[in-house]
């Protein structure tokens, strides 16, 4: 015993020893790489957007002329363009979290609460599958049965209907379908969550089964929806190649954004542009927090 | 947590700082290509040398181009001039296809590229900006055949100094579905005061330089605006023009800047009247849409494209080898025939697979270009050479073609 305690130690049980006699240097240490990817990468790139808002660019050469003006914000403000387009992309994405939220949650409680636990695997792959491929391949494939001569008016032609065409609607269709996956599974993890003694409980107080959807399972499972939301919610707002697919002549914000950043190269209007989404989530999250539902997550 | 914020806000100022400083510099440089206003074009770029010689090839080359200007063969086997070049000179092209002069200037901007097509409404910018720098024609072998009427022009010269070697050049037409579409439409009234025949099926072309197709179109209708050139416009006639386009915004089914997107349009029933370039009537004839296009009786806009160098381009011997290579009797010769342009080297009018190739797109028929106004950015001195008024620049354009768009 006496013999190894004169032992000098090795290096890695030295620094064990210094880690184990310093927590906040072992503390800077773990956090270090994380704390760098989200301050310096995502905060700092976000600060740096905002801040490229207050600037301007030479409308002939294109370069960026860095005098802080308020012009940008102005210009979003007073010009009507900006206004309809912002209160457009929220109409669009508050229906498509809605018509996301009706289909899902029948489909989650299906899946959460009727279905034998081996086909409820079947199905959660099932539902997955979309994911697997691109959003580009899904988004022309819409184009292509919306088109004119396409597969929707085919099927609708004996009815004596027509399908959308290419416009809001159809932005809408093609939002709900890619963002459906991203609203269920959280509903789905929210629903299975739920003991089932609840439900029986429910049901030996004399609760049929819509009384029991009504009053337990929904105000249950809310959490879970809103948490869905902010998922569709958010990448609608911020959507614009689904629209440029298959909106039409309609444009969102996202559009507007990329006009002013890849089009015109006036990356400064693009970002202050940028910044409105951003409030709006900002805004979605807060009202999110107001009813609770961020506490249950 | 007021520990994480606090580190947040230091790093993101710093971040801040340090961009700042990095812009600054290059500032600088670029400054000069706005500041004074001694050429007739109304800027001075940036005081630029072209190459003096040309050094041993660097191993390949990155383009920027429009569709069907660069083909080695992956879009129609028979249609490759790249191949050659490749094996010639041991260049290997890199090309990346830009749907707009807007997306060209971007893509230049980022210093990744050698070379760049650029159409007039690109080309002033990138020699204001500094992206490009002056051509040494002696380099280009090939410059000497090129017909005189395209050299030295104010799109691809500032002072007498050369910046480019022109491409080719051609008209935006009207297209049409001849099912749908009947009689054949001989005038840009079938897209504008006549548009609600095919109402939601109209489209037009996704870009504010669209704003002169307008324009021409205003200058026959409505002379009493006097437009003298539809890339000058005063506040009057440019707010014509707007309102022209918020009323055709009514009937558009969709805008395209991405060509696959119209010719599917077409082929779909989707769009059945719009703007087009000659190279997407021929894949969408080829695709089997039925479709044709016209040279309206009012002109067109159109475009005289032009060869340029990057300023920072690593691969310059390459750069110019590529420009003589693409302005080259037999590859002008196909381009031209492939995009559906006039070429610019007349030696290539003896090239062409179609003997009447050059007759047909007008390749020295001065007076049919006269017809045709080139792409070119509008800015606040009136191009037109009035200096009574103001007229609005692409900055205003741009704002402008947002608004149409609603």
């Amino acid at each position: 015993m006496s013999q190894r305690d004169t032992r000098q130690p090795s290096p890695a049980r030295r620094l064990s020893g210094v880690l184990h006699r310093h927590p906040v240097l072992r503390l800077t240490l773990l956090l270090a790489a994380p704390m760098l990817v989200l301050v310096v990468i995502y905060l700092g790139a976000l600060a740096v957007l905002l801040v490229s808002a207050f600037w301007t660019t030479d409308d002939f050469t294109g370069e960026i002329v860095h005098e802080a003006t308020f012009d940008n914000f102005r210009s979003i403000v007073t010009t009507e363009v900006y206004r309809t387009v912002t209160l457009r992309s929220i109409g669009v994405a508050a229906v498509v979290t809605l018509i996301c939220a009706v289909v899902a949650f029948p489909m989650a409680l299906f899946m959460a609460k009727v279905a034998s636990p081996r086909s409820r695997r079947v199905l959660v792959v099932l539902l997955l599958t979309p994911l697997w491929a691109s959003y580009l391949v899904k988004a022309y494939a819409w184009r292509a049965m919306l088109a004119g001569e396409g597969v929707v008016n085919w099927a609708l032609a004996p009815f004596g209907l027509a399908g959308p065409g290419f416009g809001l609607t159809a932005t809408v269709i093609v939002l709900t379908y890619l963002w459906l996956p991203f609203m269920v599974l959280p509903v789905y993890a929210g629903l299975e969550r739920l003991p089932d003694t609840m439900l029986e409980a429910s049901s030996d107080l004399g609760a049929k089964a819509g009384r029991t959807i009504r009053s337990v399972v929904v105000p249950l499972a809310f959490p879970a929806v809103v948490a869905g939301a902010i998922f569709t919610f958010s990448l609608s707002l911020g959507d614009y190649i689904a629209v440029q697919i298959v909106g039409g002549k309609s444009q969102l914000i996202g559009n507007l954004i990329q006009g002013n950043a890849g089009a015109a190269n006036n990356l400064p209007l693009a970002a202050a542009l940028a910044a409105v989404p951003i409030l709006i989530m900002v805004v979605f999250l807060l009202g999110v927090r107001r009813t609770g539902a961020l506490d249950n997550l | 947590m007021t520990r994480t914020k606090l580190l947040a806000i230091t790093a993101a100022a710093l971040i801040a700082l340090t961009a700042c400083g990095d812009d600054g510099g290059d500032d600088a440089s670029a400054d000069g290509g706005d500041a004074g206003t001694s050429t007739d074009q109304g800027f001075t770029p940036p005081d630029l040398k072209a190459l003096d010689k040309l050094g041993e090839p660097e191993g390949e080359v990155n383009i920027v181009a429009w569709a069907g200007y660069v083909e080695d063969g992956s879009t129609d086997p028979a249609v490759d001039w790249v191949t050659p070049f490749e094996e010639e000179t041991g260049c290997q092209v890199n090309v990346k296809t830009a749907p707009t002069s807007d997306d060209m200037v971007n893509l230049m901007k980022t210093g990744q590229y050698d070379v760049v097509s650029a159409s007039g409404d690109a080309s002033l910018r990138l020699i204001a900006s500094g992206d490009v720098e002056p051509v040494n024609t002696d380099l280009v072998p090939n410059y000497a055949d090129v017909f005189e009427a395209l050299k030295m022009k104010p799109w691809n010269s500032v002072d007498g100094v050369a910046y480019g070697i022109p491409h080719g050049r051609g008209a935006n037409l009207l297209m049409y579905n001849t099912e749908v579409v009947s009689p054949a439409p001989d005038s840009w009234s079938a897209v504008f005061d006549d548009a609600s025949a095919n109402s939601g099926k109209v489209t037009a072309y996704d870009s504010p330089i669209y704003i002169a197709d307008a324009a021409v179109y205003l200058m026959a209708t409505q002379p009493d605006l006097g437009i003298e050139n539809p890339y000058a416009l005063d506040d009057e006639q440019f707010q014509a023009a707007v309102d022209l386009l918020k009323e055709q915004n009514a009937h558009i089914g969709e805008y395209w800047s991405d060509y696959t997107k119209e010719i599917q349009a077409f082929k779909n029933g989707d769009s059945v009247v719009g703007t087009t370039w000659q190279i997407i009537v021929n894949l969408a004839q080829a695709d089997k849409a039925k479709v044709d296009a016209v040279l309206p009786k009012e002109g067109a806009t159109g475009w005289s494209d032009t060869w340029m160098v990057a300023t920072k381009s690593e691969h310059k011997t390459c750069a110019y080898k590529w420009m003589d290579h693409i302005i080259s009797p037999t590859a002008n010769a196909q381009v031209a025939e492939w995009f559906g342009e006039a070429p610019s080297n007349s030696k290539s009018c003896a090239e062409t697979a179609d003997a009447k190739h050059c007759e047909t797109f007008h390749a020295d028929d001065e007076a049919y270009f006269d017809q045709v106004w080139y792409w070119t950015t509008p800015i606040s001195q009136c191009l037109d050479g009035r200096t009574d008024v103001q007229c609005k620049d692409y900055g205003d354009w741009t704002t402008a073609w947002q608004e149409i768009k609603g």
